[in-house]
């Protein structure tokens, strides 16, 4: 059996422990050493970035948490870099879920990302937790008319109509901004079409960024910006926001440090490399073997007509 | 070394490590949480929707006729070694031995499914199953407290419901809801062989509906907001700095443009099977083409991406809250702990009798 047969015929098990090793190696390496890799922001990530940039003190933004734990570790650097732009910017934030699974990781976003750094802000004055709604699109229908028929309560159970903060909000179109987390359905195609389109072409369209998943990335990005303010694309979208997040924080709050815990996203950009450089080299591997393979075959071939 | 052998040897080996892992320096996988005592007392009572509600404020542990529970918050073990340090016999922060064995567990379920990439086995078959049962007990208990309660319960016999399960719910009756109530339980007749056609009715409310909503809002957002987004013209103006206007076109922008417009061409006439593909219209197909590979490309990279970062999130799980072997959010501070063993054993080791006689040797 020659090299190119005994390549041919690997073991995919291999595969699996060559992906291993570049991912895990850089995980150690940059765990104990806490090199990061510079981030250049994209056109998508800086859009997202300048829609919040872009909020007076006070808007009110609501921030739906549509993803589960299983796919947390693509996406919730992205929500923990929008909460801490939105406390920045000291925003009233709204957050609410279509996913069941969500409602765990809005407690536990606010509690890291805004009110660890931010520990005056008051319940129902300065943030709410709307908590989990069933009925996917259907619950963005009604918001779109009335939010609170769709929200009677909290998280808490607390009637909506007895919080501050939801004095004034009617709809959607009450606020200054829509953030969506989202990792499937329902998710952000279904907030561009449910909520946002019917508002295009109006005197005050409804303005929304998304942070979303690889996966859904590419048949999102025909919505930006028209539909869609800003996006992140997976985690270098989550990587390049965060990395201007970090600067904009690091610069309003001089001599204060920023905890390591708000570099997650660029953190994973390491594996992302060495995990795609194994990828493109199995691809160049794979398709040399593919002609090496036909060549022969052809030549064997040709032979044997010949014969 | 048959299979079975093989495995022996990995878990023996494993085992070993880990218990070595548990034993040496600051251990591993340990969560600490900070007990904070919670008292509330009645301070009054509110009228709502006509009925006497009591109001309670906090006060401090210990006064007289209060409600007063532990509240516990997980704290970084760094906070815990800070308050261990100031006073050893403190115990307001401690170790919590049910979010320890929920590490592992985690931990121990994440290597089972990982185990599959090797090949198929109990462990991953065990995960496998506990994953799906949890799920589907997670829903039901949502279905029920999120759906069924407020929205079924709630609307048949509000006062109930809002005296005894959801005291924050508007009290107003709608019956209504008999009506996808009775369609949720025609949906359940499937399960049953014989009423089984029943079922076929609330599925066509179902789709008539849903392809109802889809329909409006995909000519909406998809068919006339991308085509106004493509047909504009090829030649895009520079956008404007500051308070500068905007001056001649963008030849940037313009190509971005063109290409979009080739790409929308060419991809429809590829799809566009009533003509032959032969000729012009067979280069544009071809064309055409090109683009949906670049497309496919492109998920098929964003799909790596997705999954490696899922993968490294798994990894950093393991590594940092299970093994204790990296620590990039500084919770432990095992870095400087490292360190400083490692500057005490070059102390000492400068300090030692051997010293001039290992620099004498060029060590």
């Amino acid at each position: 059996m020659s090299f190119i047969d005994r390549l041919d015929a690997i073991d995919r098990r291999w595969i699996f422990a060559m992906m291993a090793c570049a991912v895990a190696i850089p995980i150690i390496v940059i765990g104990m050493t806490g090199v990061r890799f510079p981030e250049v922001p994209g056109p998508t990530s800086t859009a997202a970035f300048e829609a919040i940039e872009a909020l007076p003190d006070g808007a009110k933004v609501l921030f739906s948490f549509d993803f589960d734990p299983a796919s947390a570790g693509e996406l919730q650097p992205m929500a923990n870099a929008f909460m801490r732009h939105l406390g920045q910017k000291k925003a009233k934030v709204y957050c609410q879920t279509l996913w069941a699974p969500a409602p765990p990781l809005i407690e536990d976003t606010l509690k890291k990302c805004l009110l660890a750094r931010n520990p005056d802000l008051v319940y129902g004055v300065d943030y709410l937790n709307l908590g989990y709604q069933a009925g996917n699109e259907g619950v963005m229908k009604v918001i779109t008319t009335d939010y609170k028929q769709s929200f009677p309560t909290d998280a808490k159970g607390t009637r909506t109509s007895e919080i501050p903060m939801m004095q004034g909000i009617e709809n959607t179109s009450s606020f200054d901004l829509i953030v969506v987390v989202s990792a499937g359905y329902p998710g952000s195609k279904e907030w561009v079409q449910y909520v946002v389109s019917p508002t295009l072409g109006k005197e005050r369209p409804i303005q929304l960024v998304a942070g979303v998943t690889g996966v859904s990335a590419p048949q999102l990005v025909p919505y930006f910006p028209v539909q869609m303010k800003g996006m992140l694309a997976a985690i270098k979208g989550a990587a390049e926001y965060e990395f201007m997040v970090n600067e904009v924080i690091e610069a309003a709050n001089p001599g204060r440090p920023l905890p390591p815990a708000f570099m997650e996203a660029q953190r994973r950009m390491a594996p992302q490399l060495f995990g795609h450089l194994l990828m493109v080299g199995l691809i160049i591997v794979g398709n040399t073997i593919f002609f090496l393979k036909r060549r022969q075959s052809r030549r064997g071939g040709t032979m044997g007509a010949a014969a | 070394m048959n299979q079975k052998q093989t495995w022996t040897v990995i878990f023996v080996v494993a085992a070993a490590l880990l218990t070595i892992r548990s034993f040496t320096g600051p251990g591993m996988a340990k969560v600490y949480v900070e007990d904070t005592r919670v008292s509330l007392k009645q301070s009054g009572e509110k009228e709502v929707d006509g009925v006497m509600k009591p109001v309670y404020e906090a006060v401090a542990p210990g006064t007289d006729g209060a409600i007063e529970w532990t509240a516990q918050s997980q704290v970084p073990p760094r906070v815990y070694y800070a308050a261990e340090a100031a006073d050893p016999s403190q115990t307001a922060i401690h170790l919590s031995a049910s979010r320890t064995i929920g590490v592992w567990v985690a931990a121990l379920l994440t290597l089972f499914i990982f185990s599959f990439l090797y090949r198929d086995n109990p462990f991953y078959k065990f995960a496998e199953a506990t994953i799906v049962g949890v799920s589907a007990a997670y829903w039901m208990v949502v279905g029920f407290w999120d759906t069924l309660m407020p929205k079924l319960f709630g609307s048949l016999v509000p006062a109930i419901v809002t005296a005894n399960f959801m005291p924050g719910l508007e009290g107003k009756s709608d019956y209504w809801i008999l009506v996808p109530a009775a369609l949720g339980i025609m949906l359940l007749c499937r399960l049953n062989r014989g009423l089984a056609a029943v079922s076929v009715i609330p599925l066509a409310f179902i789709v008539g509906t849903t392809s109802g909503l889809k329909f409006v809002s995909y000519v909406e957002s998809d068919l006339l907001a991308q085509t106004a987004s493509t047909m504009k013209s090829l030649l895009v103006a520079a956008p404007a700095i500051g308070d500068q206007p905007s001056t001649g076109f963008s030849m940037e922008l313009s190509i971005k443009q063109a290409l979009l417009f080739i790409g929308v061409v060419s991809g429809l006439v590829y799809f566009f099977f009533s003509v032959e593909h032969k000729g012009v219209v067979g280069k544009t197909a071809r064309v055409g083409v090109w683009y949906l590979m670049i497309t496919f490309g492109a998920a098929f990279g964003f799909t790596v991406m997705g999954r490696i970062a899922l993968f490294a999130a798994r990894c950093e799980f393991l590594f940092d809250d299970w093994l204790w072997l990296i620590d990039p959010t500084q919770n432990r501070v095992v870095v400087e702990t490292a360190v400083a063993s490692v500057n005490a054993l070059v102390g000492a080791m400068a300090s030692s009798p051997w010293m001039p006689a290992l620099s004498a040797l060029g060590c």
